[in-house]
């Protein structure tokens, strides 16, 4: 009982934290699954979003402020795709990269210009960051809500992915570019819808990430950002479920290190566990196995 | 000599650019911006040609070079620290090193031993980050591509988490920083150590391992089929580059008088990659003019943008933090619509502007060449 | 097979070389011989497993069983391990058992003496013809890095020059040898891919498909262009080629692959009237 106790509210927040990487790691895994690009401007658009919130927040009431802020982002991400990345379709893999590069270094400073590079202070939202008792833990009511939320918009996703029309466009360019083209399928729609579920996830998971921490800054989206795409390697690279799975394990890890005091070591565990994942076996927990050819 | 005959036209032209550093050194009265951009952007000019080397050259994208500085800066740091200042810097931890090499060696033999002494540190900084180099060389190179460049920036990261802890401290001072070391007064010492590094850089490129590099970067199976071992130099190009951007940190510790872990974020490879691409991905020269660029560009020419004095009235768009976004703006076009760079993969010399109308500034090298 | 190695007079010999890639037995017990100055020819029709033995061949796969040696001694050798050792479905699985396995990256073999081309051309796309030729002689060095970088090595730098120069020079290449690699004709670009393996110092050359791609009058020039080089430079050659006249106007022996079996050796006179080679390509009705 007195190891429950000791532990249980590190692994509480640890699964709400995976579920937050989760939510962002899904973005990096669907993007990744269609355009083989590592979408290093998506950790600055779920700082965006957390930019956002605050300053709608100030001006309108709560429930729009969210839904703005939805919708915003899904056009940031749309934006993003539309200008940085579509010129570059057919260029080699390293200039996307590089593209994705310029992109999330525009967002950050453009954050800073807009905050004058200071910490904004994230919204109180009521009812999710009231205080609840657990089993003897008191947590913020987010920390229940996340996975319980992620889980949902995940089945969600799969059902789309899986049943739909669009769901089918987005298997078939992941499967093979060059010929879901010949076949028809519009690409740029399929890949624009891509960025925007990736985008509208990144804000749901920003809102919820931020209700924890005090504050945004403009550099706040590069750890969770880059731990989430350790989680989707971790998971193997284009696999949704591999995504929330990887999320999970290192949003617990990282919490139990932290309980235990080794919170210097947290950071550097996350990386040195996508270094081991990727050299055992580089395509991840459910990754496709992809050789080159002689 | 016949070496210095080929390549005359690459000869003058830095020979020329170095007299004009002598003589910024001399007068009085040069702009502060000049200087900063020139001392920075010399540094800068080193990093990035490592960086080229790697990425440009053996085809290795790889994303941990501000790591690698980070590990040549805290090395250079700790080990030069003035003995007067260590119980200062070191506020709550016992310094590993009680000594500082330059004022051991200058002791001995005046300033001549404090230069030996720096270029001693220096050397000492490039061989730490080579040497971490070798050890995460074996499992990162085996990945290819986009997952190289992911494992080498989680190792950076690794790093920079990793030398801010409390067991390093007397070395590291923790999350303090560390200063009390010597600096550059002038110009000419970041230029002349730039310059020497990036000749040598230059001889390995142009050397048969040079080539051996160019050709796994052109067709890693094809030139594994022709004997060269993928392995060995991959690992081999990957310590090099590692090597010069530890040189490249502890200079960068130099010219801001202190160090502290969190300048080495990500943010800084990504800015160096963006030199690289924005000079031309396997051009030696063009990573040495896209640093001056950068460096330029956001830290003096635009630097207007940042002051409200200037705004149109009515429109309050200048202030604190619009230069950077412009900045990024004009990177972005770059990247977008200039994808080889300022050189593509030319080098620059004089006869750059004579051959460049048709087209191949290059390859009038390798025919020289070929005749000896 | 042959177990008395020294004697073995062979430059290549492949012995009970099995491959199997999951359920699949890809190339069955093969055994085979390339003989100093041979030129042999690897046939069958698709998917026969040709480019498998190949593949093994040149170190890009590993063998699930069997041995290939290379001038006499072992360079290949594995037995079924692991996962694969349960579900064999092949022959001769105890034979190389309590044999240490060999198993050397591509590099290797090159350094040891065999040298390849590519089904798809694969030059340095950036360098000149003579630089194609020049990388090929890195693994020849003799001198340590530091020697390299500081020039220490003129003599030998030199040396290669003049043999790069005099090898574009036979393979009648030396006009265009400050040419882009890519930007050749494309028989060309076969051929200086022949000209860079050559520049290795082979015994052996591996030709994998060498007039993919090509009309008849590119094949014919190809097909005495690979004469010259066994007469001019003593290599023995192995080819796989689906070409077929080129294959029996040039072959000394050919080994016949169908379903991963060879099913007829010979010279080429006996292969054109072989039942089971006719058979083999044209199919035959079940019955």
């Amino acid at each position: 009982m007195n190891f429950i106790a000791r532990w249980f509210p590190y692994i509480l927040s640890g699964v709400s934290v995976g579920g937050q990487y989760a939510l962002i790691a899904i973005g990096y895994t669907m993007v990744y699954g269609i355009l083989r690009l590592i979408n290093f401007a998506h950790g600055d658009i779920f700082m965006a979003a957390g930019i956002m919130m605050i300053y709608l927040s100030a001006v309108m009431p709560l429930g729009g402020a969210v839904l703005l802020v939805l919708l915003l982002t899904m056009f940031l991400g749309f934006s993003v795709d539309r200008i940085a990345y579509k010129p570059l379709r057919s260029a080699p893999r390293m200039s996307v990269m590089i593209s994705a590069i310029g992109v999330s270094y525009l967002i950050q400073n453009t954050v800073a210009y807009l905050t004058g590079g200071l910490t904004k202070q994230f919204v109180e939202i009521p009812w999710i960051s009231d205080t609840v008792t657990i089993l003897g833990a008191s947590t913020k009511r987010v920390t229940l809500i996340t996975p319980a939320l992620t889980i949902v918009l995940v089945v969600a996703l799969v059902f789309l992915i899986n049943r739909t029309k669009v769901g089918m466009g987005m298997r078939a360019v992941s499967r093979d570019f060059e010929t879901s083209l010949l076949m028809g399928i519009r690409i740029n729609s399929v890949i624009s819808i891509t960025f925007i579920i990736g985008s509208f996830l990144a804000a749901v998971g920003s809102i919820l990430y931020f209700t924890n921490y005090t504050g945004v800054t403009y550099t706040s989206g590069a750890m969770p950002g880059l731990k989430a795409f350790v989680a989707a390697v971790f998971g193997g690279i284009g696999s949704i479920p591999g995504a929330v799975v990887g999320a999970f394990v290192i949003g617990i890890c990282e919490t139990l290190l932290k309980g235990m005091g080794l919170t210097a070591f947290s950071d550097a565990f996350t990386f040195a566990l996508l270094v081991v994942i990727l050299v055992l076996k580089p395509t991840g927990l459910f990754g496709e196995n992809i050789k080159e050819k002689v | 000599m016949a070496f210095f005959r080929k390549h005359i036209k690459t000869i003058v032209p830095i020979l020329v650019l170095y007299a004009l550093v002598v003589v910024l050194d001399l007068i009085p009265g040069v702009p502060m911006m000049l200087l900063t951009v020139l001392k920075k952007g010399a540094i800068y000019s080193l990093v990035a040609v490592s960086m080229n080397l790697l990425n440009g050259f053996t085809g290795l994208f790889s994303l941990g070079q501000a790591g690698f500085m980070l590990l040549g800066a805290y090395t250079y740091a700790s080990l030069n620290i003035s003995s007067g200042l260590k119980p200062i810097v070191y506020q709550y931890y016992t310094p590993l090193f009680r000594f500082s090499i330059t004022e051991v060696l200058s002791g001995v033999a005046g300033s001549a031993g404090a230069v030996l002494g720096i270029v001693l540190s220096l050397v000492i900084a490039g061989l730490v980050a080579a040497f971490f180099a070798y050890l995460i060389a074996l499992p990162v190179l085996k990945l290819r591509g986009d997952y190289l460049a992911i494992a080498t920036l989680g190792f950076a990261e690794i790093i920079r988490a990793l030398i801010q802890l409390e067991a390093l401290a007397p070395v590291t001072n923790g999350s303090q920083l560390l200063r009390g070391f010597p600096y550059f007064r002038g110009l000419f010492a970041p230029f002349l150590i730039s310059g020497v590094c990036i000749f040598l850089i230059v001889l390995i490129i142009n050397s048969t391992y040079g080539r051996a590099f160019i050709a796994i970067r052109d067709d890693e199976i094809a030139a594994e089929a022709m004997g060269i071992n993928l392995a060995y130099h991959k690992r081999l190009s990957f310590v090099i580059s590692s090597f010069f951007a530890g040189i490249s940190g502890a200079m960068l510790a130099m010219y801001q008088t202190s160090v502290q872990a969190n300048t080495f974020k990500s943010a800084m490879t990504y800015e160096i990659l963006l030199i690289v691409v924005i000079g031309g991905i396997g051009s030696v020269s063009g990573s040495c003019i896209g640093s001056f660029l950068f460096i330029a560009m956001s830290e003096w020419w635009l630097r207007f943008l940042d002051n409200s004095a200037y705004n149109i009235p009515g429109i309050p768009l200048l202030r604190p933090g619009f230069r950077m976004v412009v900045f990024s703006v004009l990177i972005m076009i770059m990247v977008l619509f200039f994808r080889r760079g300022i050189m593509g993969d030319r080098e620059f010399s004089l006869s750059f502007f004579s051959k460049k109308t048709r087209g191949e500034g290059g390859r009038s090298d390798s025919r020289r060449e070929t005749d000896e | 097979m042959s177990e008395n190695m020294l004697h073995d007079t062979s430059i290549l010999r492949l012995e009970n070389i099995t491959m199997q890639f999951g359920g699949v037995v890809a190339v069955d017990n093969l055994s085979m011989e390339v003989r100093p100055g041979e030129i042999v020819a690897l046939i069958g029709p698709n998917g026969a497993g040709k480019t498998t033995a190949f593949n093994m061949i040149t170190g890009v796969y590993e063998p699930t069983n069997g041995q290939i040696s290379f001038e006499g001694s072992p360079v290949v050798r594995n037995h079924p391990r692991g996962k694969i050792s349960k579900m064999y479905a092949g022959q001769n699985a105890d034979l190389y058992k309590n044999k240490e396995t060999l198993s050397p990256s591509v590099d290797r073999l090159t350094a040891l003496g065999m040298a390849r081309t590519f089904q798809n051309i694969r030059l340095f796309k950036s360098r000149t013809v003579f630089e194609n030729v020049l990388i090929a002689k890195h693994l020849r060095r003799t001198r340590g890095f530091f020697s390299a970088v500081f020039r220490l090595n003129r003599d030998e730098e030199a040396s290669w020059r003049e043999e790069s120069l005099s090898l574009l020079e036979t393979t009648g290449l030396s006009a265009v040898k400050d040419e882009n690699a890519v930007s050749l004709p494309y028989g060309l670009q076969r051929r200086l891919e022949i000209a860079r393996a050559l520049a290795t110092r082979p015994r052996l050359l591996l030709l994998d498909e060498p007039a993919a791609g090509m009309n008849p009058q590119e094949t014919d020039s190809l097909t005495a262009f690979i004469a010259r080089i066994r007469r001019e430079f003593g290599v023995s050659i192995l080819l796989i080629e689906h070409h077929m006249n080129l294959v029996m106007d040039i072959s000394d022996r050919i080994y016949v692959l169908d379903f991963g079996r060879m099913i007829a050796t010979g010279e080429p006179r006996e292969i054109q009237n072989n039942r089971r080679v006719i058979d083999a390509y044209l199919g035959v009705e079940e019955n």
